[in-house]
């Protein structure tokens, strides 16, 4: 199954290639809108990726395993994420990631049978005086309480 | 307390708010000025970096070669992924402008033509934010070739958003940088420092979202003004991030040198149930814990802090409870620095693996004494030895956690985990005086 970016696409990554002195530096970027387009970064996408920039497959390959965002198999379509480290634990962090993943029937970075939703237990992401938090997909949920996070994980269609 | 950094004005993150409120107002007098007059004048007002280091920015931008043929950059690191650490978010969402005017006076004063703003991957919507407000700066003519026209002068900088993607290593440097060209943030060998070889190799300045911030009020108001306000050795506003077992947490925006007891009690609220305080990480969880009985007197900046026996790291203050298992807490701290690792050095990747391993242990019950030496043993060894200061940051919890709680490790580690409060905790807000009484 070979990729192509959508047009629209090409013009996006066309863009983010003129911030930056070289064609390599744009790979981030690209890699962000891959993974939009695609769900998560294959082989393809990847070699698409090193085709488009005019850059080596080693390279996106490097940076792809090295960033915990990019991902490298498919995720639910709704990915949600908690937050366990310090500030999130001390106000109930590990309580609700026991919550979600009891809810889902999942573990750590596994995605439900129908691919709707994934989970992952998250290093801290910036919320801690608002803690404790959960994200889905992009959107942070803060000031958390377990009946928030039941209705939060409810309204997801 | 006048706030300079997040000032309270409503919808400031808008631009037309932001220009009634003299907004780019330093940046003309900024350009009126040589590049090192302004220099000069960010060195006196004694601003220094809220990244992590304090370092002087004035002395930083000084660095910068005055004469090469290569191009010039600035660097601003909007990483903000250490655990406790949540206050440059606020900028991006409340003050983005005061932001990119700080950034073109830099870029002018250490002569860079392109400005990388590096904000953290999970930040998607302040990435936005930001990326909104950098395109409309560039509508208004105060970022790009507009530059020349708004300010009737003959420079202009670029400026871009670059989104990382979920690596606490890219806050440090040189492996930002790397990120920033599109390889693994691999920290650099250091030296060449950036101001020599930075960005693509060429000479590169770096500082924090909150620094930069600073510096138009500077500008405008003046170096003295700034140098007189709060702590003389550290001068200036602080964004101070609480955080864990109080009643009000967030971002409080006070004068350096203000009292942590103050920050803790009478913005953030206090700690919920009355309770009393076992332990306060001041400066986010690199920094070394401060017991509870610590606390009494110890001053927020970075002279203070460390003759404390901690530091004022980005500001992020963790408070911990009576109740608080400090044991969890600490294998929470390791089990991050393992995980955050890029693992190019052996004391750090093998280092920080052991650090977790070992309190693992003492978690399920099987630990001993001596693995408390074990793991300051470990700890002293990656500390010092490592490309990067994250090895040191992996460290110091472990090594003063255990120090300064030395009788509740050994709790652990033989077992009894109920433990009575001892009477290290910060007790003085439950007496029925209040503490200023007592003081007078
Ligand atoms: C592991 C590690 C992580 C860091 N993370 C950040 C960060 O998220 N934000 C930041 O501004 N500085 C961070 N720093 C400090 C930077 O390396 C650098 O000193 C700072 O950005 C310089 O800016 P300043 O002089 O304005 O403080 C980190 C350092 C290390 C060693
Ligand atoms: S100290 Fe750790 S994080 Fe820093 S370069 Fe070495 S292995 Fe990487
Ligand atoms: S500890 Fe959870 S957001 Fe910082």
């Amino acid at each position: 199954m070979s990729f192509k970016f959508t047009e629209e696409n090409l013009k996006r990554i066309e863009q983010s290639r003129k911030k930056y002195p070289t064609a390599l530096a744009a790979v981030m970027d690209t890699v962000y809108i891959a993974q939009e387009q695609n769900g998560y970064i294959s082989t393809e996408v990847m070699a698409e990726i090193a085709d488009v920039l005019g850059i080596d497959k080693v390279n996106v390959l490097s940076v792809v395993t090295f960033y915990t965002m990019y991902h490298t198999k498919l995720m639910g379509k709704y990915h949600v994420q908690v937050c366990t480290n310090v500030s999130c634990m001390l106000r109930g962090g590990y309580e609700i990631w026991e919550q979600v993943k009891n809810k889902f029937g999942l573990d750590n970075m596994q995605t439900s049978a129908d691919g709707k939703f994934s989970v992952e237990e998250v290093e801290c992401m910036g919320a801690c005086g608002f803690a404790p938090m959960i994200a889905v997909n992009e959107d942070f949920y803060e000031n958390l309480t377990k009946e928030k996070v039941e209705e939060i994980l409810d309204s997801l269609k | 307390m006048e706030r300079i950094v997040l000032p309270e004005i409503e919808n400031l993150h808008d631009i037309n708010v932001y220009l009634a409120n003299n907004g780019f107002e330093a940046a003309r007098k900024a350009f009126k000025l040589s590049t090192d007059d302004i220099i000069d004048q960010v060195k006196k007002s004694g601003l220094r970096g809220r990244g992590g280091a304090a370092f002087s920015t004035g002395l930083k931008w000084s660095f910068m070669p005055k004469t090469t043929d290569k191009p010039k950059y600035l660097c601003i690191n909007g990483d903000e992924s250490e655990p406790g650490s949540f206050k440059d978010r606020q900028i991006f969402e409340y003050n983005p402008f005061q932001l990119i005017e700080g950034i073109i006076i830099a870029c002018y004063a250490i002569g860079a033509k392109t400005a990388y703003i590096y904000i953290r991957g999970e930040y998607h919507r302040w990435v936005k934010l930001m990326q909104k407000a950098v395109e409309t700066a560039y509508e208004k003519g105060f970022a790009g070739e507009k530059m020349k026209e708004t300010f009737g002068i003959d420079f202009f900088c670029d400026i871009h958003v670059h989104k990382g993607a979920g690596a606490y290593i890219c806050g440090e440097e040189s492996s930002q940088m790397n990120s920033i060209e599109g390889l693994r943030g691999y920290p650099r060998v250091k030296p060449p420092f950036p101001a020599q070889r930075g960005l693509w190799g060429c000479p590169t300045t770096i500082n924090n979202v909150e620094t930069i911030t600073n510096v138009p009020p500077i500008i405008l108001k003046g170096w003295e003004w700034f140098s007189k306000i709060g702590a003389q050795r550290h001068p200036g506003t602080i964004l101070f991030g609480i955080s864990g077992h109080v009643n009000r947490p967030g971002v409080y925006e006070v004068n350096s040198g203000t009292l942590l007891t103050e920050l803790i009690y009478d913005y953030a609220g206090g700690v919920p149930g009355q309770k009393k305080i076992k332990c306060v990480i001041p400066g986010g969880s690199s920094m070394p814990p401060l017991r509870g009985d610590q606390l009494e007197g110890v001053r927020m900046d970075a002279e203070s802090l460390k003759e404390a026996g901690s530091a004022i790291g980005t500001g992020g203050i963790m408070v911990m409870d009576e109740d608080t298992n400090l044991l969890d807490v600490l294998l929470r701290i390791s089990k991050f620095y393992h995980h955050e690792s890029c693992g190019q050095c052996t004391p750090c990747r093998e280092g920080t693996g052991w650090l977790e391993k070992t309190l693992k242990r003492i978690k399920n019950g099987q630990g001993t004494s001596q693995d408390l030496d074990l793991l300051i043993d470990v700890a002293n060894n990656i500390e010092g030895n490592t490309i990067c200061a994250l090895g040191d940051a992996a460290a110091w919890p472990v090594k003063f956690m255990i120090t300064r709680f030395r009788d509740e490790f050994e709790k652990y580690v033989n077992n009894e985990v109920s433990l009575p409060v001892a009477n290290k905790v910060h007790s003085m807000r439950n007496s029925e005086v209040p503490l200023a009484a007592v003081k007078k």
